[in-house]
């Protein structure tokens, strides 16, 4: 009984267990000349897990009382999470080492970060949620400030903690709440406290708070004041990890939390899930036209990209899970290539985040260019793309839902946010000519990241690599 | 008497304290760890209040994980401000304006 339980919770065993071994390693011998070995030697392992999640396809079990439970959805985001974790792992090596930021710390406190996260996604219980998103954000605290003699960087991770701290009192309140009113902190026991028919005030207002909570980790408006400044000041690897795993882990722990424990108040949450999901598109859209500096134009980016994976969200219905749950794998896979490009921009050796220096890039260096180009295209939802697809199909999910005036709201702003990916594209190719230009970094892993994304976003239109079919099975095992 | 409606008030009062310490707050960083604090520890009556109303551990052994979580999240607070500090020679909250967001 007790070993089904453990057997259940292995890949987060070895995980903490490797990190663990690797943090020994680092403090006794070598300290931060380990680096390289060590990241790679976690980007491997977490690739291996994350290859073990897509091939494991065993039944949904709960382990711990009910605590823990392992479905095709937790695996399905699971997948993602180690996969792109992997990715930003390896890529970001070489921007560390050249930035002195090489630190050994650096793997291990991302490991404990994607352990919390698989938590999150597998938790059946207000505890385990509570657990794993704080051993999430307390590494990701630290990695936020990782670069201490920094100001930019010391005050991201500043406001990203007393933020994040504000969120997690707002969900736990909310815990509280949904404890003292349902009975329990099981969901399947609230589940079955909601069944039973009236649904009282405190319930609600509990409910109400823990979404609160949990869209400031999805950095949905308006809760979403930290994400420039944080995506900004932290080190650019830092910023792509940001932008891709908790993302992911936050939005199944959202989907896991309204369509499984609270699926039966759909008419009360589907309302405000919708309402933030329409201010995120438009203010992901608009604000991010005024942006000069790449990072925070990204940062809009995202939040509008949450406003579109929560219309799939606030459909509620199977085929909207889908959506959604594909949305992120596309975005994810967009934000690799993005950031593998952003990171390898440099003027003099330095690190430049300013979008006056693409000018001239599409003469200077075309191939990059080129890249950046079907990623920008796909980002913005341009047709023949990958991108395009991810929005097709969350729209569709809110028309089939009934929630026309949604998908309606989410064309307009998928318009409106065209503009600032197609205005790096024009820099890019007319911009003016400038005297300092970026330099040719001599990086294959980065430069295989960004293409191979690019070539991902126009050849996944076929079929995009079979996950629509995994999202289905992990929408499936949710809503039921 | 003393119901469960005071206790829950208390703590909801208190919760309401911590929100407003650290939006009014324009002195000092530490005074917004005393707010977070002041939250957590808001919630953790709720809890203990409905553990033992409702008969039910379950909400004291939360209370416990809070407690536990809280410190090692005060201690990363404190660590950050201290090499704040150090950039910036100073923790006023009006002068964590490097980015404007």
């Amino acid at each position: 009984m007790f070993y089904n339980d453990l057997n259940l919770i292995l890949p987060e065993i070895v995980l903490s267990v490797f990190a663990m071994l690797i943090l020994l390693i680092g403090v006794y011998r070598g300290q931060d000349k380990k680096t390289a070995i060590l990241t790679f030697s976690t980007a491997g392992l977490m690739f291996a897990i994350g290859v073990w999640m897509i091939i494991d396809s065993s039944p949904s079990e709960t382990a711990f009382n009910n605590m823990f439970i392992s479905d095709a959805f937790s695996r399905y985001a699971k997948a993602l999470i180690l996969l792109s974790s992997a990715a930003v792992l390896v890529m970001s090596l070489g921007y560390m080492l050249r930035h002195n930021l090489g630190r050994f710390e650096y793997p291990i406190l991302i490991i404990f970060s994607v352990v919390g996260m698989m938590f999150m996604v597998s938790a059946n219980d207000l505890m385990v949620l509570y657990l794993g998103l704080e051993l999430q954000s307390l590494a990701l605290y630290v990695v936020t400030s990782m670069r201490r003699e920094s100001l930019k960087s010391t005050e991201a991770g500043m406001k990203y903690f007393v933020l994040g701290a504000l969120s997690s009192g707002l969900l736990l309140y909310g815990a509280s709440l949904i404890y003292g009113y349902s009975g329990s902190t099981n969901f399947q026991s609230i589940i079955a406290s909601l069944d039973s028919g009236s649904v009282s005030l405190g319930l609600m207002f509990g409910m109400i708070l823990l979404v609160a909570g949990l869209a400031f980790k999805i950095s949905a408006v308006p809760f979403h004041m930290w994400t420039p400044d944080v995506y900004e000041g932290s080190p650019t690897p830092i910023t792509a990890f940001l932008s891709t795993a908790p993302k992911i882990a936050a939005m199944a722990l959202f989907a896991r939390v309204v369509c499984d424990a609270f699926y039966v108040l759909i008419y009360d949450w589907q309302q405000v899930v919708a309402i933030m999901s329409v201010l995120s598109m438009f203010v992901g859209a608009i604000a991010a036209i005024g942006q000069t500096n790449i990072k925070r134009l990204m940062a809009y980016s995202s939040i509008a990209h949450m406003g579109y994976a929560l219309i799939g969200l606030a459909s509620g219905t199977v085929l909207g899970l889908q959506a959604m749950l594909v949305y992120m794998a596309i975005y994810v896979v967009m934000n690799i290539g993005t950031f593998a490009f952003i990171m390898s921009m440099e003027r003099d050796g330095q690190p430049v985040t300013d979008i006056g220096s693409l000018t001239q890039l599409g003469v200077n260096q075309p191939g990059r260019a080129l890249a950046m180009l079907v990623l920008l295209f796909s980002l913005a939802g341009v047709p023949p793309l990958v991108g395009f697809f991810g929005k097709l199909y969350v729209l569709r999910a809110a028309y089939d839902a009934g929630l026309i005036w949604l998908a309606v709201m989410g064309v307009l702003a998928s318009v409106i946010g065209a503009y600032y990916y197609l205005r790096l594209v024009y820099l890019m190719y007319f911009g003016e000519k400038q005297d300092a230009s970026l330099d040719v970094v001599k990086s294959p892993v980065l430069s295989g990241f960004a293409a191979t994304t690019a070539v991902v976003m126009v050849v996944g239109i076929i079929n995009l690599f079979g996950i629509e079919s995994a999202a289905n099975l992990a929408a499936n095992s949710l809503v039921n | 008497m003393i119901g469960i409606e005071h206790y829950l008030t208390t703590a909801s009062i208190l919760f309401v304290i911590g929100i407003f310490g650290l939006f009014l707050n324009r002195k000092n960083v530490i005074i917004l760890l005393m707010s977070i604090e002041l939250m957590l520890l808001a919630v953790n009556i709720n809890l203990v209040a409905f553990s033992s109303f409702l008969g039910d551990l379950a909400g004291q052994v939360f209370t416990l994980f809070i407690l536990t979580v809280a410190a090692a999240e005060a201690a990363i607070g404190l660590a950050i401000i201290v090499s704040f500090f150090r950039n910036r020679g100073t923790i006023a909250v009006e002068d964590v304006n490097m980015m404007k967001g």
